[in-house]
């Protein structure tokens, strides 16, 4: 059965058949045929006020609840606005499918108004992406479109579709099935890996739990959380699995990295074996490579054969979804653990972890005057109690939101891991609160990224989201400011943030309320207030200026040399 | 070290450039390049020499792999392996050397395939290096122009190829619960 339909109406037909509600985007010229056909379709559309926000607001859909985020752009411009959303989605591994106007075929290759080569220009931005010229192709390009972008490692995909595609008609049958000869997943894992795996585990004397982002894409945390408790290994999650073991889990021993707490850190250094689950040994993560966990046997599970190895070689690679290997893995632990008797080695370890945890927990000093900006984080997380989404845009205040606030649950602390792109706090917000209308959405945003994104306090008025927009304010580029201020002698070149706006006269602008504090005992009525609102609202957060995030390993360091507390410029400089 | 890859890909628009785009992301310049299409016209085998550093050969051979266009990319220069390049080129010959020429065309296996007042034009195929010789040889006698076709290599080893099969998708609405991620 096949009905004579337009491209744009095949289009939107596609997109319900894989389940999509919502597309951010904003419209133009090529894309107005397919603009009138969303005119009386039941998809929502979500019109941001700038396309790369449309790219982060699916993603932050995305992010919070598993399903393949979508963004739609016009040619030209809209099209290459996508692109630092696509490279964050990319980077991060979040399914993301982008649709983009091209000029009609016939002028592809002629200068055409709003013409550019989205093809060629987001190869490299997406896990794929296409060009679509003929109305027929369109249905099996769609849906291979969300194939590939929700399965196997997710990421971006991109599809380029000309203006005549949209206007074209043609005869719709539904598709039953795609083929991709071509691409690979591996989701079972290999089981004789597997067995040794498990047993590698129990003979480990200091085993050391090390889960990431990929955890959260395979919706994994229950099979981790037995996983943990089967083993008894102290566990890290990375800044893009927080909350895949839940902060008050007693194995959970914070974040590892650059920023992440001495217990997390030494314990990577001083493991024996590191189970790395969906993981990818992020430099941020390792520190000086020879350095990192050096007396460590690898095991490392992962979906993408490409990261096995990639780093730091595997002892015992797995290939494979975690949410299918991780039972196979705990199944093994069970039927092996009864032979296991006393395990006197990570009874130490535990003890020495235990320690670390005890000698320098993640602490900060409280001051009177000024509101600290981990005192900031400490008030939400006292707040939210681990249960509210938090989007965090990049830089400090985005480390001391993962070290400080509680995540219970997976998909709720949304962040640019991998790229870091800044401007990302509050579009991603806005696409996770139209994903979770009942649920608190906090972003944390710095004085230096919600300025980038300002202009999407509109859309939070226009659909009526209430996110509450966190501003930590310290009137710098604050991350960049702490390394010039530790390598670079303090000379402060070009981060100093002056002339941010009058957040109440800001907010009032757009339509709804914000508010400034800056005594640190107004700060919790100030949030509790803010999160009470039933609307948007801006709280405008002034901080200590010059506090530094800590413990820190300087770039190209050990993480087991990482340094606790404010140093002297020159001792880090040597 | 130059390294031989074999590709076998999808015959579409774009899927060479996603091959050479992960070399050239990497800075790395390629040295020769050979593509056509399969006994399947859906498929192309291409072959890349290219000099990668040891330690990103794996990796980026995974990373071509892990194309969706492509079926099976595979390093042939540590493994048992045929690599061939074709060489047309034309040779001014005077008289006096004429015939030095054509002896040494014909040691190298080469072919006439044009011959003028001017000179000859030759064919030669063979493996890279004793071409390298051929047109040192060649240049000794004066002027040449040369074009190399690039080298084109087979696997001695059958190589299984696994590919996927086809995947149920889109007919029914309201399935979306299902793919939160997993497949």
């Amino acid at each position: 059965m096949s009905q004579l339909m337009s491209g744009a109406k095949i289009l939107l037909e596609c997109l319900a058949r894989e389940g999509v509600d919502t597309i951010f985007g904003y419209p133009g010229g090529v894309t107005l045929p397919l603009y009138d056909a969303m005119y009386d379709n039941p998809i929502r559309h979500i019109l941001v006020r700038h396309e790369q926000n449309a790219a982060f607001a699916a993603q932050g859909y995305s992010r919070s609840t598993g399903k393949v985020g979508v963004c739609c752009a016009t040619s030209g411009p809209g099209a290459t606005n996508l692109v630092t959303g696509l490279v964050d989605a990319m980077m991060d591994s979040i399914p993301v499918v982008a649709l983009t106007g091209q000029v009609t075929a016939k002028l592809i290759g002629s200068d055409a108004f709003q013409e550019a080569d989205t093809f060629g220009i987001t190869r490299s931005a997406t896990k794929h992406n296409y060009l679509v010229k003929n109305v027929n192709e369109l249905p099996q390009v769609i849906h291979e479109a969300f194939y590939i972008a929700a399965s196997g490692r997710p990421g971006p995909v991109l599809v380029d579709i000309t203006k005549d595609v949209f206007q074209g008609n043609a005869h719709y049958t539904p598709v039953t099935s795609i083929h991709l000869p071509g691409y690979k997943v591996y989701t079972e894992g290999h089981t004789g890996q597997i067995r040794r795996a498990a047993q590698m585990m129990l003979e480990a004397e200091r085993p050391m739990i090390y889960a990431g982002g990929g955890i959260v894409l395979s919706n994994a945390s229950a099979e981790l959380r037995e996983l943990v408790e089967l083993v008894d290994a102290p566990t890290v999650c990375t800044l893009m699995g927080l909350g895949t073991l839940g902060s008050e889990h007693p194995n959970f021993i914070s974040m590892p990295g650059m920023h992440g707490s001495y217990a997390a850190n030494m314990g990577m250094y001083g493991t024996d074996l590191i189970i790395a689950l969906g993981v990818r040994f992020d430099d941020r993560v390792t520190g000086r490579l020879n350095a990192f966990a050096p007396h460590a046997r690898i095991i490392h599970v992962d979906i993408d054969p490409a990261e096995i190895s990639k780093i730091r070689n595997a002892d015992l690679p797995i290939v494979g979804d975690l949410k299918r290997v991780l039972p196979k893995i705990n199944a093994v632990l069970k039927e092996l653990l009864p032979e296991v008797g006393e395990r006197p080695g990570l009874k130490a370890w535990w003890k020495q972890v235990r320690e670390w945890k005890a000698e320098h927990p993640l602490r900060y000093d409280t001051a009177d005057d000024v509101i600290k900006p981990q005192h900031l984080m400490r008030e939400i997380d006292r707040l939210t109690k681990g249960e509210a989404i938090v989007c965090s845009d990049v830089g400090q205040h985005q480390m001391w939101a993962a070290q400080l606030i509680r995540f219970n649950e997976p998909r709720l602390w949304i962040n640019s891991g991998g790229l870091g792109s800044m401007g990302f706090g509050l579009p991603s917000a806005l696409g996770a609160q139209v994903a979770n209308p009942n649920q608190l959405v906090i972003a944390i945003c710095g004085d230096g990224g919600f300025q980038m994104s300002i202009p999407e306090l509109a859309t939070l008025f226009n659909f009526g989201l209430p996110v509450k927009v966190i501003v930590m304010n310290n009137g710098y580029l604050g991350m960049v400011r702490q390394w010039q201020e530790l390598f670079y002698a303090n000379r402060l070149s070009q981060v100093t943030l002056d002339g941010f706006p009058d957040p109440v006269q800001l907010a009032g602008a757009y339509g709804f309320k914000g508010r400034t504090v800056e005594r640190p005992s107004e700060l919790a009525e100030a949030l509790a207030t803010a999160f009470a609102d039933p609307g948007p609202y801006l709280l405008n957060v002034k901080v200590a200026p010059t506090e530094n995030v800590f413990p820190m390993v300087p770039a190209g360091g050990a993480i087991n040399e990482m340094v606790l507390t404010p140093p002297q410029p020159a001792e880090l400089r040597k | 070290m130059l390294q031989i890859i074999s590709i076998l890909l999808e015959n579409k628009t774009g899927a060479l450039m996603r091959v050479t785009g992960l070399l050239t992301a990497r800075g790395y310049n390629i040295d020769s390049l050979t593509v056509a299409r399969t006994l399947d016209p859906e498929l192309s085998r291409m072959t890349i020499g290219v000099a990668i550093e040891p330690h990103q050969r794996r990796q980026l051979i995974k990373h071509m792999n892990k194309l969706i266009n492509v079926l099976q990319a595979t390093d042939l220069t540590d493994s048992p392996a045929v690599t061939r390049e074709l060489v047309l080129m034309r040779v001014r010959a005077p008289q006096e050397s004429r015939t030095a020429i054509l002896k040494e065309a014909e040691i190298f296996g080469a072919r006439v395939v044009d011959s003028t007042l001017e000179g000859f034009a030759l064919e030669a195929t063979g493996d890279i290096e004793k071409l390298d010789e051929f047109i040192d040889i060649m240049r000794s006698y004066g002027e040449i122009e040369v074009t190399r076709g690039g080298a084109v290599a087979v696997s001695l080893e059958s190589k299984k190829l696994r590919l996927s099969p086809p995947v149920p998708r889109g007919a029914e609405e309201g399935k979306s619960e299902e793919k939160n991620g997993v497949i």
